[in-house]
């Protein structure tokens, strides 16, 4: 019995006990609490932006939404972030796998308190609207770069946008595709019915109609930026109707790329360079050129210039002329005339000889949309409104 | 002596979960040195980025506050012995129906009066979406494991489809989204805090929720459901309708929870309303041992864990997945305790029978 005893906790000081961990414990979190406490927008890093500073470390932040391999969109900007990474006095801190939550807010001010970022560059479209804008106010002494041509008047003056339009590159790859392809019949696979979605099919098959004029391109709509099952099965039915070159604008391109390969049919990419996936069927694509672009914004914010003293143009815009995009270099199964060609309608796109969206130009559903005659420059927002899928392709915008 | 083995039982609830807790961190240290990185630096950062000053730890709470909601989903059917893991679904549909709700509304009403009836709307959408499972699994037998599950891609189809049509506000081009509430109807912040809202309805519910099992006649009943149906039916308990409203209110709590995403975070209803808060909430109940109130300190526990992965790719270079080995020892290692209740001798009221016959011969 006595020796049951000894065994025996008192219920009165297990609860002693624990009740003194937990008044430790509550009171440590306080003291951790107070000694490094900051309210939030009062005391931000000062910024370089407001006091020109070359001699200091500019720090820029970039986040992603998914993973930076992905073999996309993701990727491509963690190129980018490691090629601006190079420049000498530029410190770069990243993110990824960050959703378009509260989440992100609280990354993006991490990066600013914890790491004293004064550049962010949250890469995915969903981060502008409420999260940017509403971190931009709370912040007003960073520069928030965004991804995407959403900067308006009236937001905050330390948001700025930055986009690549893809169509000239697009159509480059379409006209690559179409002096590849055998059967002429092109296939995309594509993720939603939205404009720089449909820009891009678009662009792809202009030039490919400019290269023949009866060729004819299938579209699938998997309805989600990233579902790799039905990417795969979009692929294979497209390849069992016959279609020898297959484009795609989703999240990651990988999963239609290597199921191509494995279908023995062309591949044209998009957001970086494949090559590495199918070596002798991938023919080229549209490669996203972030390194040139955040480089640029390196440039100008180390010179003193800043969004908020008017320096930086809150939208920076550009395409294959201003190093925005890029085509991946030219895979094994490109004829050689067929590169020249390629290269020569990119000298044409260079040197304004040549626009994509020249009149006169119909939809696929018998619509004219854009009349004999005129002719839009890539850069014109009145293309951003374009909600329609060009003659030649087989598919609906809607 | 019935509460000296109340509270070894207790103590056995409490401590099993932390040891387990411990030796995922170990197990995860041996992750971070296998990946290169010095496993202190790492509890370190976690620490910091979770716990280390009230910023921090506001981030933490932000990330809490949702999962505490759609813990419940899943907790107060698990009293019923239902496995229930709709909370995406149930989420979403909240979400959807309080925008629904707070456009109808919003302008010609007050911003109480709209906040209201968006909260109303998505109770009350999350508790049918929940509801229509618990009474498949009543009437028709339906597994409802399986149908929640399912309904969750429903759900996320349905938000894709409304959003992308009917509701789809024609601005929204590159991320198509509903039409915004105005900002005055959005829900603010806790005062002195960037917390929103949510934190506190989280903790409200998760109190009602335990009152409500523990200490009320349809708790009682619910439990004795949960114990042995046939014996529930044979004491005359109405487990149909039980069912039902236990569901009901399982997925009203997870409709809560799309509704303050939509009135405190985005304002509209899109795609982001879809961000694995429900399935991490499954998570919170199954480490919570389905007690609501375990769960909402879980859920800080757990929002800790997700807010350090931004600093642990920042500062120590490990991968953004990192975290989630994180959450997933931490699972894999709970659930595996589970087969240690009432093996350790330290918790076991080894008294109880010696010293009842003792007493009665002294």
């Amino acid at each position: 019995m006595s020796i049951r005893r000894s065994l025996y906790l008192p219920r009165r000081q297990v609860i002693r006990g624990l009740l003194g961990t937990a008044a430790f414990g509550i009171s440590s979190r306080l003291w951790a609490g107070c000694s490094s406490n900051q309210s939030p927008s009062a005391s931000t890093p000062d910024s370089p932006g407001a006091s020109p500073a070359g001699d200091k470390e500019l720090v820029m932040g970039f986040i992603y939404v998914g993973a930076k391999d992905d073999f996309g969109w993701n990727q491509s900007h963690a190129e980018g972030k490691e090629g601006v990474s190079k420049l000498a006095g530029v410190k770069t801190v990243e993110q990824a796998n960050v959703p378009e939550t509260t989440e992100v807010q609280e990354a993006m001010r991490s990066m600013i308190e914890q790491e004293g970022a004064t550049v962010l560059f949250p890469t995915s479209f969903g981060y502008f609207d409420p999260h940017i804008v509403k971190m931009a106010k709370d912040y007003p002494n960073v520069q928030f770069f965004h991804c995407g041509a959403l900067w308006k008047e009236g937001l905050p003056n330390n948001i700025g946008s930055y986009f690549g339009d893809v169509d000239e590159a697009q159509y480059v790859a379409g006209r690559i595709a179409a002096q590849t392809s055998k059967t002429g019949k092109l296939g995309f696979v594509a993720a939603k019915p939205i404009n720089p979605v449909l820009r891009n099919i678009n662009g792809f098959m202009l030039g490919a109609r400019s290269v023949k004029p009866e060729i004819t391109m299938r579209v699938i709509f998997t309805g989600d930026w990233s579902l790799p099952v039905k990417e795969a099965e979009a692929t294979n039915s497209l390849a069992d109707q016959g279609i020898d070159v297959v484009g795609m604008h989703v999240d990651s391109p990988k999963v239609v790329i290597e199921t191509a390969q494995k279908r023995g049919i062309f591949t044209s990419g998009f957001h970086t360079v494949q090559s590495s996936l199918a070596p002798q069927l991938y023919l080229t694509g549209t490669a996203w050129d972030w390194t040139s672009v955040y480089s640029n914004y390196a440039e100008m914010i180390k010179a003193g210039k800043t969004l908020m003293n008017g320096g930086i143009p809150h939208l920076i815009r550009g395409s294959l002329k201003e190093k925005f995009v890029k085509l991946a270099p030219y895979g094994a199964a490109v004829a050689d005339a067929t590169k020249k060609d390629a290269d020569d309608t990119i000298a044409k796109f260079s040197s304004g000889d040549l626009a994509v969206y020249k009149g006169a130009i119909e939809s696929n559903n018998g619509q004219v949309k854009i009349p004999s005659g005129t002719a839009f420059k890539i850069t014109d927002p009145s293309l951003d409104k374009i909600d329609w899928l060009a003659d030649g392709v087989v598919g609906s915008a809607t | 002596m019935l509460s000296s083995s109340q509270w070894r039982r207790t103590a056995e609830a409490i401590c099993i979960p932390i040891g387990a807790l411990i030796f995922s961190l170990i197990l995860f240290g041996l992750f971070c040195a296998a990946a290169g990185a010095n496993p202190f630096a790492v509890y370190a950062a976690i620490h910091k980025a979770a716990f280390g000053s009230w910023s921090a730890f506001q981030d933490t709470l932000i990330r809490a506050a949702p999962l505490m909601l759609t813990s419940l989903c899943t907790a107060l059917p698990a009293q019923l012995g239902l496995v229930i893991i709709g909370n995406e679904g149930a989420l979403v549909i909240g979400g959807v129906a309080a925008i629904a709700a707070g456009l109808a509304v919003a302008g010609s009403a007050p911003t109480m009066v709209v906040q209201s009836v968006m909260a109303i709307a998505g109770l009350v959408a999350g508790g049918v979406w929940i509801g229509t499972v618990g009474a498949l699994r009543h009437y028709r037998a339906v597994n409802e494991t399986i149908s929640s599950l399912l309904m969750n891609y429903i759900a996320i189809a349905l938000l894709n489809h409304l959003v992308g049509g009917p509701m789809r506000d024609p601005s929204s081009l590159n991320k198509p989204s509903s039409y915004p509430i105005p900002e005055i109807d959005k829900l603010g912040m806790l005062p002195f805090t960037r917390v929103h809202y949510g934190l506190l309805y989280g903790i409200i519910a998760c109190v009602i929720a335990y009152f409500l099992i523990q200490r009320t006649t349809f708790g009682f009943a619910a439990r004795t459901a949960g114990g042995n149906v046939k014996a529930a039916r044979i004491a005359g308990l109405p487990v149909g309708k039980l069912t039902i409203a236990i569901c009901f209110l399982a997925g009203s709590c997870a409709g809560l929870a799309g509704m303050v995403e939509v009135a405190a975070v985005h304002g509209r209803a899109n795609e982001s309303l879809n961000a694995n808060y429900g399935y991490a909430g499954i998570l919170v109940a199954f480490i919570a041992r389905y007690n609501p109130i375990a769960a909402s300190i879980v859920a800080v526990l757990l929002g800790g864990i997700l807010a350090s992965g931004g600093i642990l790719q920042r500062r120590l270079g490990l991968p953004d997945a990192t975290v989630y080995v994180f959450q997933g020892l931490v699972f894999l290692v709970v659930l595996y305790s589970e087969s240690l209740y009432g093996r350790f001798a330290v918790f076991k009221e080894r008294d109880s029978a010696p010293m009842a016959s003792s007493a009665i011969v002294e």
